[in-house]
């Protein structure tokens, strides 16, 4: 059975590629199904302002009287966009970290790891917040902070993969006929690591979403594009709540948690199959079992070294 | 015994990342686009004597890093005459500068907020890993049931939920039954009277519960993932074999195993949870470091920014150094044989 034919097999992966799909479709083709252009500068009356739902605008309007149903749709492009470009990112740095720390052990290995753990002892998000209010808001310094703080979870998997499947006898034998090193990591460890990428770096999609949408919160998103975390700024800093304007409030929060349970749902269903661990245990009927299984999150580094040590 | 070897290497670690942070601190807030000096400056209100001050304090007027004039006139004690050795001089002293938007020093004004971050951070982890290990050997044990379905349902949208929406949805909800601003009713008590805690605990029941429900369900997550791989090892079919009850099994054979993941990620989590705060005080104005780091980054108060950031970078790096040591202690296998 083929990776793609198991992935359809799984309840949750069909729901979290449609749900995918969706905000997939709705960010390309924003401006022709968004009814306003959320980007034009408006003449308001004052009852626009917080207006709630009618005929014409379908999610009510914001504090600038602006569609809110139209800044939904454009949020996406955003999101989606930070999304992935900022987990390309970490994907590269966490793949060839992962390998080079792997494949060829030693201090370049050693210090690699260590930078590792110095990242995931930093605390995210203060480190983005100061990073981006230093070199300012602009969409490509959000991608890249979130980007380069965020490959740490790839470079632990690739280099404990690539650290077993470098004893293999086929690696061995690729040397012994001549091939280079890189080669080897290239032709013969990357291809076999790949799957696990790819189910790491669906994951790190949903957390660099957040992680957008966390910033723009905080008043640190582009300020020339609208993003559901930015929305959800104005709304909460325009009195959104007293005004008691749900529609106003609701969508973007609701739109940022569609999409990251969706990427979870199918980073989680992908890392089942390229990743098969727990199957049943001995208390309970595996007759019963339902397939959505959390992954376990790496093996503590710490309990590792112990145990080489003792 | 603790493994001394093991502990002297966590303790290394922790040094190295502080140094790190203090370094990157240092030179995040110098590599500023525009002259640093004229960003020290920018505040209108500072007097011409104030700017003297700080650029003696801050060493504005020497070399950035290496005063490389004095060295090479064979004075190696001016290597740290320069901008960073006057920072990491002031650093030492505990001093974190000036604010530019307020009228007291950065110490004060962390010192001020520094517990009230603590309080909502304690309060919130309480809750979360007291509720999130129950929940998840609850949903471990009666695996694959309707339990198990829902807890994990429920976890994994929680777990999706960005934190600051969580916190705005229990705002709209809870509006009118419990206060959601602030930490106190203003001149409702005096300070440190009874009826004052009991206000400050109303005002944190929100904010609390917000930043434990995103925390709790990661840890019922893990703690359901670990627990039913414990119960998938053979040894736990050998105590079924044996005759003891399921709750024997889970009490001495399962928990205790699967217990040490959770100390891990409670660590690894801590991060986490003060990028939580952060969203938390700002959607209930929760008078802390987090909402001073929003109020900053609003009014650029680059001082404060770089003081509140180095706070917490330590705090969190202490935090997991403690965690280390506790490990030590609960894991047999990292004792010395």
């Amino acid at each position: 059975m083929t990776v793609a034919q198991e992935f359809f097999r799984k309840p949750q992966a069909i729901l979290g590629s449609a749900m995918l799909a969706l905000v997939l479709i709705i960010a390309v083709f924003a401006p022709l199904l968004a009814p306003y252009d959320p980007y034009e500068r408006l003449r308001v009356q004052p009852d626009d302002l917080f207006a709630p739902p009618d005929a014409e605008h379908f999610l009510g309007r914001d504090d600038a009287g602006k569609d809110v149903w139209s800044q939904l749709i454009y949020g996406a492009r955003v999101s989606l966009l930070v999304g992935f470009a900022a987990s390309l990112v970490s994907m590269g740095i966490g793949t060839a970290v992962g390998l080079i720390s792997g494949y060829y052990g030693g201090t370049v290995g050693n210090l690699l790891m260590r930078l590792v753990d110095f990242l995931m002892v930093v605390p995210d998000l203060p480190l983005m917040l100061v990073v981006i209010a230093v070199w300012g808001r602009g969409l490509l310094n959000i991608i890249l902070v979130i980007g380069l703080l965020g490959w740490t979870y790839t470079a632990r998997i690739v280099r404990s993969q690539t650290l077993s499947i470098k004893e293999r006898q086929f690696i061995l034998r690729s040397k012994s006929i001549g091939a280079s090193n890189a080669r080897i990591i290239l032709r013969h460890v990357l291809p076999q690591v790949m799957p696990l990428i790819v189910a790491q770096t669906v994951l790190d999609i949903s957390a660099s979403i957040l992680a957008e949408s966390s910033l723009s919160f905080l008043g640190l998103g582009d300020p020339n594009l609208i993003s559901w975390g930015s929305m959800l700024n104005f709304a909460l800093d325009r009195g959104a709540v007293s005004r008691q304007a749900w529609w106003f409030l609701l969508p973007p929060g609701f739109a940022i948690l569609w999409v990251t349970l969706a990427l979870i749902l199918v980073g989680n269903s992908l890392e089942q199959i390229v990743n098969p661990r727990i199957k049943s245990h001995h208390l309970f009927d595996a007759r019963r079992m339902v397939s959505l299984i959390i992954p376990l999150p790496p093996a503590p580094q710490s309990l590792k070294e112990s145990q080489d040590n003792s | 015994m603790i493994q001394f070897d093991y502990l002297f290497r966590k303790i290394v670690f922790a040094l190295l990342t502080l140094a790190v942070i203090i370094v990157f601190n240092f030179f995040l807030f110098r590599i500023l686009p525009g002259d640093p000096i004229k960003l020290l400056f920018r505040n209108p209100r500072m007097t011409k004597q104030a700017q003297e001050t700080i650029r003696v304090q801050f060493g504005l007027d020497k070399p950035v890093w290496i005063n490389t004039e004095r060295l090479q006139s064979g004075d190696i004690g001016g290597i740290f005459d320069s901008q960073f050795g006057a920072y990491i001089s002031n650093l030492f002293q505990g001093n974190l500068g000036i604010s530019f938007a307020q009228r007291s020093s950065v110490n004060e004004i962390l010192a001020e907020r520094i517990w009230r971050t603590a309080l909502l951070l304690f309060a919130g982890e309480v809750v979360a890993i007291v509720g999130g290990i129950i929940v998840g050997v609850v949903a471990a044990w009666r695996h694959g049931t309707w339990v198990d379905a829902s807890a994990l349902i429920i976890g994994l949208t929680t777990w999706a939920l960005p934190t600051f929406f969580l916190g705005i949805i229990l705002l709209v909800i809870a509006r009118g039954v419990l206060p959601t601003s602030g930490m106190v009713e203003p001149g409702a008590a005096k300070e440190g009277t009874i009826e004052y805690w009991l206000d400050v605990g109303r005002h944190l029941i929100l904010p609390a519960t917000t930043l434990a429900v995103g925390s709790a369900s990661a840890y019922m997550l893990i703690m359901r993932s670990s627990v039913v791989e414990v119960l998938a090892e053979d040894y736990i079919l050998t105590a079924k074999a044996k005759g003891l009850s399921n709750i024997q099994i889970l009490k001495n054979h399962a928990l205790k195993n699967a217990m040490l993941p959770m100390v891990t990620i409670i660590a690894l989590n801590l991060g986490y949870v003060v990028g939580g705060a952060i969203q938390v005080e700002t959607v209930f104005s929760w008078p802390g470091i987090g909402r001073l780091i929003f109020d900053s980054v609003a009014k650029q108060d680059y001082p404060v920014l770089q003081g509140a950031f180095l706070l917490l970078a330590v705090s969190v790096i202490l935090a997991n150094l403690v965690t280390d040591v506790l490990y030590s202690i609960l894991d047999p296998r990292i004792k010395a044989s």
